[in-house]
């Protein structure tokens, strides 16, 4: 009772708020103004479902989503497994001041740079552009997952690297053959983790689209409070909708979200 | 064994997006600091530390940022760490409850947080909200409130609303934390006959202090990007009551165009941030033992 008490109180915490958007999404807005809590009078309809496809350009909303989140996940993930493998192999100081460079730009908020670097995307004319929004989520992601990585490869045994250099494997062979497939369990964690941040950004398309082709889901649907103001059951369509991609991965992934959130913080 | 020099080619994509639009943006804010630059034009001119004067001397909005985003700070890493340390303790052991459990308390994490700024705006909401309802079944009208627009509450509003977004990631890593505790210590401390609280006091907290340093940390940092909640649900009124420095730089750069005073602002978070995240390192280190 001690402890199950308060356990069952959070889990209602948790479960009472998405239980009210899933029922809000397929209520009207009358009903929700006369029992904002109560379940649908008609049974399920999913009038709100069919208004935002008609209304919106969702599927164009999804595909940038999942081009951004596609190409920046698999592009960091590379890239910071390089570098990553390159520190591990320098292991001197060299190694050291660029893990050191690395692992400073976590400390730093996206928030500090932004001025400038909206200016950069301008002069670079990366606005309104998909492979702007990937080119910076690498480079703002890239530190933790460098720290995540290296701080795995470096308890892998040297010998093994050191062995396949004798035999003659260059480091490309010796990073595709060896390094990646035992770093495996890491680089799935921390692939979750880098998906969790880029599916849900919100900042940098804020910043640097307007054009509603390029728009990603978490800016079209900031926008919905402009168009739909306090109507509910839309801005909760559009919720249930964004959120399905996620909800589905972290049913069948959650091991491996688990272990993505833990991967960034127990290293260090 | 020497490594050789094909390996300086590994760091080169990765660095170079890093230094570029990473590294560059964030020293050039420094730059741009000492300037008058609107963002739009091609000129500036260099201005001194006037900004800086500016910022600590005659501008209040400023100084009522700082102040809204350490009480914002406070709230979350008080409250989110006592509940992720306190659920983590009942739920250390892997059980299929306790598993369900902390995959139910992480969900949120998953979320984005337009989304979850939608949601609560929507438990907030003066007449709709679940949250005055629920008050009013409960007899408790006199608590009834208009959470997001009453000034006086709205910024401990939206903390309550990052600690149900983060706590059950912070849970996670207390879970982690104190799994790797070896099993013995306990043992030992049972034999010698040790209270629950001398346990906890002696064992379990100074082997936890490298989680519990990180989970603060992290939460201090998340406190002060909490910029997508703050403008998706108050846009940081009213009266600026919820206006956390991150949203406020984006004000000033985006809608007074005023880049040069904005990137003089972001130094000062910058150097804000370093100075908080260092006093935490050094309170937390006092409190790490190793057996």
């Amino acid at each position: 009772m001690f402890r199950k008490f308060p356990l069952a109180v959070y889990a209602l915490i948790i479960l009472v708020p998405l239980t009210i958007v899933v029922l809000t999404s397929i209520k009207t807005l009358q009903e929700t103004f006369r029992n904002p809590l109560g379940l649908p009078e008609n049974g399920l309809q999913f009038e709100n479902y069919s208004r935002i496809f008609q209304e919106q350009t969702m599927s164009g909303y999804f595909i940038n989503s999942a081009i951004v989140t596609l190409f920046s996940v698999t592009l960091t993930l590379l890239f910071a497994a390089m570098i990553a493998y390159g520190i591990t192999r320098l292991n001197n100081w060299l190694g050291n001041v660029l893990f050191g460079l690395f692992t400073l730009g976590m400390m730093i908020p996206a928030q500090v740079n932004m001025v400038p670097l909206y200016a950069l995307m301008l002069d670079f004319q990366l606005t309104n552009s998909l492979l702007g929004l990937i080119i910076v989520n690498i480079a703002v992601t890239i530190p933790i997952a460098v720290f995540i990585l290296t701080g795995f490869m470096k308890t892998l045994p040297k010998e093994l690297f050191e062995a396949s250099t004798i035999d003659g494997a260059g480091e490309w062979r010796i990073f595709t053959r060896i390094a990646v497939p035992l770093s495996l369990p890491s680089l799935s964690a921390t692939a979750i983790f880098l998906f969790v941040m880029h599916w849900n950004d919100l900042l940098y398309p804020l910043l640097f689209i307007t054009d509603n082709a390029y728009k990603t889901l978490p800016l079209a649907l900031l926008e919905f409070q402009g168009e739909y103001s306090t109507n509910y059951p839309m801005l909760f369509t559009g919720v249930v909708l964004a959120s399905i991609p996620m909800v589905i991965a972290y049913l069948f992934l959650q091991r491996f979200f688990v272990a993505g959130i833990t991967a960034g913080a127990v290293k260090g | 064994m020497k490594a050789s020099k094909s390996l300086l080619l590994f760091f080169i994509p990765g660095l170079a997006l890093y230094a570029v639009f990473f590294l560059y943006p964030t020293i050039s804010a420094i730059f741009y600091s000492f300037t008058d630059w609107d963002g739009l034009s091609e000129a500036f001119q260099f201005v001194g530390t006037s900004n800086y004067e500016r910022a600590f001397t005659g501008d209040t909005v400023f100084r009522k940022t700082i102040g809204n985003n350490l009480k914002f700070m406070l709230a979350v890493v008080v409250f989110q760490t006592v509940i992720a340390l306190a659920f983590a303790l009942i739920l250390v052991k892997n059980t299929k409850t306790t598993v369900f459990l902390r995959a139910l308390y992480f969900f949120p994490t998953i979320l984005s947080s337009v989304s979850v700024a939608f949601i609560w705006s929507f438990i907030y909401d003066p007449s709709l909200g679940i949250l005055n309802q629920l008050l009013g079944l409960a007899g408790l009208d006199f608590l009834q409130q208009n959470w997001l627009g009453n000034a006086n509450i709205a910024i401990f509003s939206l903390a309550a609303t990052q600690v149900w977004f983060h706590a059950g990631q912070m849970l996670i890593i207390f879970v982690a934390g104190l799994q790797a505790i070896p099993k013995e210590l306990y043992e030992v401390a049972e034999i010698e006959g040790a209270s629950k609280w001398q346990t906890f006091r002696k064992v379990t907290w100074p082997l936890l202090a490298p989680s519990a340093t990180i989970v603060i940390a992290y939460t201090t940092i998340q406190s002060f990007k909490a910029f997508d909640l703050v403008f998706a649900m108050t846009g940081g009124g009213p009266n600026r009551s919820t206006e956390i420095i991150a949203t406020y730089i984006f004000d000033v750069a985006f809608s007074n165009y005023q880049f040069g005073y904005a990137s003089a602002i972001s130094v000062i978070f910058m150097a804000l941030i370093a100075l908080i995240t260092f006093i935490q390192f050094k309170a937390l280190r006092s409190d790490r033992i190793s057996y």
